[in-house]
């Protein structure tokens, strides 16, 4: 059972502080910031304790969440319903930042006044709790001329826009009751993260991918979606499907409002979506890409024992484009080398010239390995599609299907 | 934190809401009750305006309601007077038509913490019990256990307790969970609330219809009820086994630990969910959450104390990844370390020797450590990264490195040559305190191979006027007179240098000390000082075991699915090399000294002839005397009993080992009821075993040895020693026939073969 929940912004400001129980002291708050604050690196952080109360927190949008309880609780529990409660409260608010948990504190309170009771979970669901949830988010907006060009497009409601546009997602489920009806969408995006390990003769020594399901709901109601997927999708090693390329993945688990009877032979999900966000299908595959990783990288590093600087320094740059940019980042013993687009099949180039003090030949051991991180989108590493998604009954109006495909690179190292 | 100008913020509210013109506007109102919230969330004093707060939960405005209720429930204990002026309101709101105005305002008036409100919510929480809307009866439940912590002391009532037993069979089921947890702290100084058959059965059926926090709490729950029969257990085990694959982690989790705690008697059943669960184990440690994924990542962590090969073939997945915290990264390397094996163990120094450059220091040192530990098992691989390592001249490499060779040497004393080879001439890039002592015991230890150690120490003495930790100064100190005893010519002037600093100029007592004790043990001559600081060394084979033994589930899986993994019992991987090591070493050389003295005489004497005839004759009739392996013994039990006992028996036996594999012999003494505990590897010389049995109401310990120069009958034969406890020769005797047998059969075997 949970004592207190409480959420503190990066510099320790009291966003919301809410005692369940009555049996921990106020001042819980301040030792914990304390606490965490005070951590070296090699401490575990997610679980602290102090005295007899055991603090458990997550980080997410740049805040501490926090649950402090004084049982021994299980902490997948905690930590899942701390993720929670911020899938929630980005739910309701819009976006997770500083400033919509400042901007909607009433509305958090109420929403925790409704999940939890005397330190017990009652429900989180949001089906139910919109039925308790009474104050409306307040959004921000920030002026930006973005916004003002896209003015027609979304004002007028033309049926041409056929790209969803990225803020789309962040506004908040309970849009205006007064607004007729807001905007019928929902979104169905598959969501893979790769982590990857390419050795230096460029053979793939490592790859993983994690990926799920999402969706986004923003359908008043809703009673059944079917969301079909490739119908040579399966599962394990043993099992093949059809004669074309397989989409294969090892493991695969759905949420538990999941109906499966359709899966077995026609790859359909059925569900229900509640409103919000929701991940409906986690899966995971290990070390057979069905294609060859994203990028590839051919690295040369070449050494000249020429003048010797005192200072690691960054002395020339040479980039394939303007929009690029590259800085050294002493602190990190990094370079980090920016690229706002990269069309596909295109090849950049950089040549960095690095004066180093002291350079020997063992120093080369310690170039690399070179990390990147990007988000392709349209792209899923496993070959996952959604052949179709049927709202049922048809909804009225304008009730728009976005499907969405994104690939994240989790970790994606390449040694030199 | 209070702000400046708290006081006029204050007032400002209080004018603010005592305003007609704003108490008629509706949102102008709630606009000032949500800055009032806001204030008191800050940590501002706001308790001034009860009053007028209570004046403002006389509304319809739902949200109004909720918020002002948030206030007067933080500030309730504080103004009990005036909190009781808003119990009528609230009561009355109790009573409402709509059962979300029912429901909040028990909750709320349930949640005053002060004294006097029970008399007040007592009949509330006895109608809400009642109330056709299951949100009230929610709330009415919890109710009853936030009276009954009002007034603790209070003798239980034992209606309500019968009202909430049977609200178990709610419809509603967060009715019927709550139902669980009030009874749990109702009945807390009875023990809790019981499980019995019936509920427990109740419970179960009802677990599909839950929702996944609910699930992971009855499974908790369920954790105290005991089926009666094995056919009972295993239907509940079969009920429970669709949630072992369940998505949430929680009820995953909670589901892995009924399990292992419903088949303590049934260790193939608990091995099975194990592999059942490990598919959900291993996405929990890739989940997108990153306190999801270090959780997952500990419990992983207790899996393998008893299933070390489950997870080998995913050591993929433990590899780090780019941007993960360092807190993470040190459970991944941990886990790494000890899911080595065969296959994996090269692309696993791969990938530990990348993280060895890494940018952060306390990354690469714990890598470094790694890969030493791994060295214990896998030698030269080892050997070789470590060294390429101390090549780069980089400050915090080569201490952890030199570290991690100390650590290594003592474990696998083969090592020794390619550890002084190495260490020689990277004394200039050490700057640290414990890297220092590291190099100093090498030098100390090993001087007689290195050819430089003499001059590494003179460059010592000559910067000990800057050197600030008395552990190195002690550390140079035992090295030097160490060094001295076997390069007497180089070191007899440095060492007299070194202690005439020690005694005279130095102002720390513990470093005089040492040097005065040093100086006056010299002073008693050469082969005194020889064989107090040179004495054998104890054998690292007894405690750290290559090849390390499977614990048995239950002693971690109460704790499963607790903070307690989470909370770093175990040791960090620098933590165990650095710090502890030298003290060890130091308490480990003074104990052998004694033990060494305890062994030996009865070795010598008890090896007889007379002995070794009886037993021969009686070795037919030892079959009546049966073997047990009884409770398991921990190694350091062990390992105490080994050492407190005198050696019963030793004999050749005239076999050489078996050339089968450990986990072959290991099967084999199983068979027989012979417990093995710890094996060197297979090409150790000397090779050493250690097992332990019972028969006939005592405890036999033996140690299998072959190939050690000082035992000459070892060599090329098996010499078994015996200990016990208590003492029954019978007992030794039947031990000794089975033993024998074993060997006789796996030799012929492997000879066969």
């Amino acid at each position: 059972m949970i004592s207190q929940v409480f959420i503190l912004s990066s510099k320790g400001d009291h966003l919301i502080y809410k005692d369940f129980r009555g049996e921990a002291d106020k001042d819980a708050v301040s030792v914990f910031f304390e606490m965490v604050t005070a951590l070296s690196g090699d401490q575990p952080p997610v679980v602290m304790s102090h005295k007899d109360l055991n603090f458990i927190h997550v980080r997410q949008g740049g805040l501490y969440w926090v649950a402090s309880t004084k049982t021994n609780a299980s902490p997948f529990t905690v930590i899942e319903f701390l993720n929670r409660l911020a899938a929630l409260t980005k739910d309701y608010c819009g976006s997770l930042c500083e400033k919509s948990v400042r901007m909607n504190f009433a509305l958090i309170y109420e929403l925790l006044d409704e999940m939890v009771d005397y330190g017990y979970i009652q429900t989180t669901s949001t089906d139910i709790l919109k039925n308790f949830i009474q104050t409306e988010a307040v959004t921000s907006k920030p002026f930006s001329l973005f916004d003002l060009s896209n003015v027609g497009l979304f004002g007028a409601e033309t049926q041409q826009s056929k790209v969803a546009p990225s803020t789309a997602a962040t506004r908040p489920i309970m849009s205006h009751r007064s607004e007729q009806g807001g905007k019928n969408e929902i979104f169905v995006d598959v969501v893979e993260r790769l982590s990857v390990v390419i050795g230096s003769n460029g053979v793939l020594m490592k790859a993983d991918v994690e990926g799920e399901i999402r969706v986004k709901c923003y359908l008043p109601t809703c009673s059944e979606m079917r969301i079909g997927l490739n119908e040579e999708f399966s599962i394990g090693r043993s099992q093949l499907r059809g004669y074309g390329t397989a989409v294969r993945v090892d493991e695969c688990s759905f949420h538990q409002a999941v109906k499966l009877d359709e899966f077995d032979t026609y790859r359909i999900l059925k569900v229900c979506p509640s409103q919000g966000e929701q991940t409906l299908m986690q899966y995971q595959l290990s070390d057979e890409l069905p294609c060859a990783p994203p990028f590839r990288l051919f690295p040369t590093v070449e050494k000249d024992y020429g003048s010797r600087y005192t200072d690691c320094d960054l002395l020339s740059q040479e980039l394939s484009s303007p929009d690029q940019t590259a800085e050294l980042q002493l602190k990190n013993k990094a370079i980090l080398w920016s690229i706002p687009r990269f069309p596909g099949g295109a090849q950049l180039s950089a040549l960095f010239k690095v004066e180093v003090p002291s350079l020997s030949s063992a120093s080369l051991l310690e170039v690399g390995p070179v990390s990147m991180s990007f988000e392709l989108p349209k792209q899923t590493c496993t070959g996952l599609q959604i052949r179709f998604l049927r709202l049922s009954p048809t909804q009225p109006g304008m009730s728009q299907r976005w499907v969405r495909y994104v690939t994240h690179s989790d970790s994606y190292t390449i040694r030199i | 934190m209070p702000y400046f100008g708290s006081e006029e913020t204050v007032k400002d509210l209080k004018r603010a809401l005592s305003n007609p013109n704003v108490q008629t506007d509706r949102l102008r109102y709630r606009n000032y009750i949500i800055r009032v919230i806001r204030s008191m969330t800050q940590g501002l004093d706001v308790s001034s305006l009860f009053m007028d707060m209570v004046k403002a939960s006389a509304t319809v405005d739902i949200v109004q309601k909720k918020l002002v209720y948030l206030y007067m429930v933080t500030y309730a204990s504080r103004k009990p007077d005036l909190a009781l002026l808003a119990i009528n309101t609230l009561r009355k709101d109790c009573a409402d038509p709509n059962p979300m105005v029912r429901g909040l305002a028990l909750r709320n008036m349930c949640n005053f913490r002060m004294p006097g409100i029970t008399e007040y919510i007592q009949q509330p929480i006895l109608s809400g019990l009642r109330d056709k809307a299951s949100y009230v009866r929610r709330v009415a439940v919890l109710g009853c256990a936030k009276m009954h912590s009002l007034q603790p002391n209070t003798e239980i009532d034992p209606s309500m307790v019968n009202e909430l037993y049977s609200l178990l069979r709610d419809p509603d089921p967060v009715v019927m969970v709550n139902s669980l947890r009030a009874l749990e702290e109702i009945l807390r100084d009875e023990g809790g609330v019981v499980i019995n058959k019936p509920i427990a059965h109740h419970l179960l059926n009802r677990l599909k219809d839950l929702d996944s926090w609910a699930q992971s709490e009855v499974l908790t729950f369920l954790l105290r009820y005991r089926p009666r029969s094995n056919d009972e257990l295993f239907d509940i085990l079969s009920l429970l086994d669709d949630f072992l694959h369940s998505a949430h982690a929680p009820v995953m989790a909670a589901t892995l630990r009924l399990f292992l705690h419903l088949a303590t008697a049934h260790p193939a059943v608990q091995a099975d969910a194990l592999l059942r669960v490990h598919g959900p184990l291993l996405a929990t440690c890739g989940s997108a959450s990153r306190e999801l994924r270090f959780a997952g990542l500990c419990h992983v962590q207790q899996v393998l104390r008893s299933q070390p090969a489950l997870y080998g073939n995913h050591y993929k997945r433990f590899f780090c990844g780019y941007s993960e915290p360092g807190y993470i990264k040190f459970r991944k390397m941990e886990i790494l370390v000890e899911l080595v094996n065969d296959e994996n163990v090269a692309l696993v120094l791969e990938e530990l020797k990348s993280y060895c450059t890494d940018v952060s220091t306390e990354l690469a040192q714990a890598a470094i450590a790694a890969i030493g530990r791994i060295g214990r098992t896998y030698n030269e691989k080892c050997l070789d990264i470590l060294t390429g390592l101390l090549a780069l001249k980089q400050e915090h490499i080569a201490s952890a490195v030199i570290q991690t060779f100390r650590d290594l040497v003592w474990f696998c004393p083969k090592s020794s040559v390619a550890v002084c080879k190495a260490v020689e001439g990277c004394d200039e890039s050490l700057q640290d305190d414990e890297g220092k002592q590291a190099l100093l015991w090498l030098l100390g230890e090993y001087g007689e191979q290195i050819s430089g150690a003499p001059y590494v120490l003179e460059g010592f003495i000559d910067s000990l006027k800057v050197e600030l930790c008395s552990v190195v100064k002690m550390e140079l100190l035992t090295a030097a007179v160490k060094l001295f005893l076997c390069r007497p010519a180089e070191m007899q002037d440095i060492l007299g240098r070194l202690l005439h600093y020690c005694i005279e100029e130095e102002s720390d007592m513990c470093v005089r000390d040492r040097a005065l004790m040093y100086y006056r043990l010299l002073q008693s001559g050469v082969d005194e000082t020889r064989k107090v600081l040179l004495g054998p060394k104890s054998d690292p084979s007894m405690t750290v075991l290559t090849g390390r033994p499977e614990e048995p589930v239950n002693i971690w899986a109460s704790s499963f699915n607790t903070l307690g993994p989470l909370c770093g019992t175990v040791a960090c991987l620098e933590n165990t090399s650095a710090e502890n090591s030298v003290q060890q070493l130091h308490s480990a050389e003074e104990k052998d000294g004694a033990e060494e003295f305890k062994l030996s005489p009865p070795e010598q004497t008890l090896r007889t002839e007379a002995i070794e005839e009886e037993l021969s004759c009686i070795a037919d009739a030892a079959e009546e005397l049966n073997l047990t392996m009884g409770p398991p013994l921990s190694h350091e039990a062990f390992e105490r009993l080994w050492l407190e006992l005198q050696v019963a028996h030793q004999q050749a036996l005239g076999i050489p080992r078996p050339a089968e594999t450990l986990e072959t012999l290991q099967a084999a003494f199983q068979l027989v009821k012979i417990q093995t505990l710890a094996f060197t590897r297979t090409d150790a010389v000397p090779w050493k075993a250690y097992m332990y049995s019972r028969a006939g109401g005592t405890l036999i310990l033996a140690e299998l040895l072959q190939g050690a120069p000082e035992e000459s009958e070892s060599i090329g034969n098996l010499l078994v020693s015996v200990k016990q406890q208590p003492e029954n020769q019978q007992a030794i005797r039947s031990f000794f026939s089975v033993l024998t047998n074993v060997l006789q059969t796996l030799s012929s075997h492997g000879s066969q073969n």
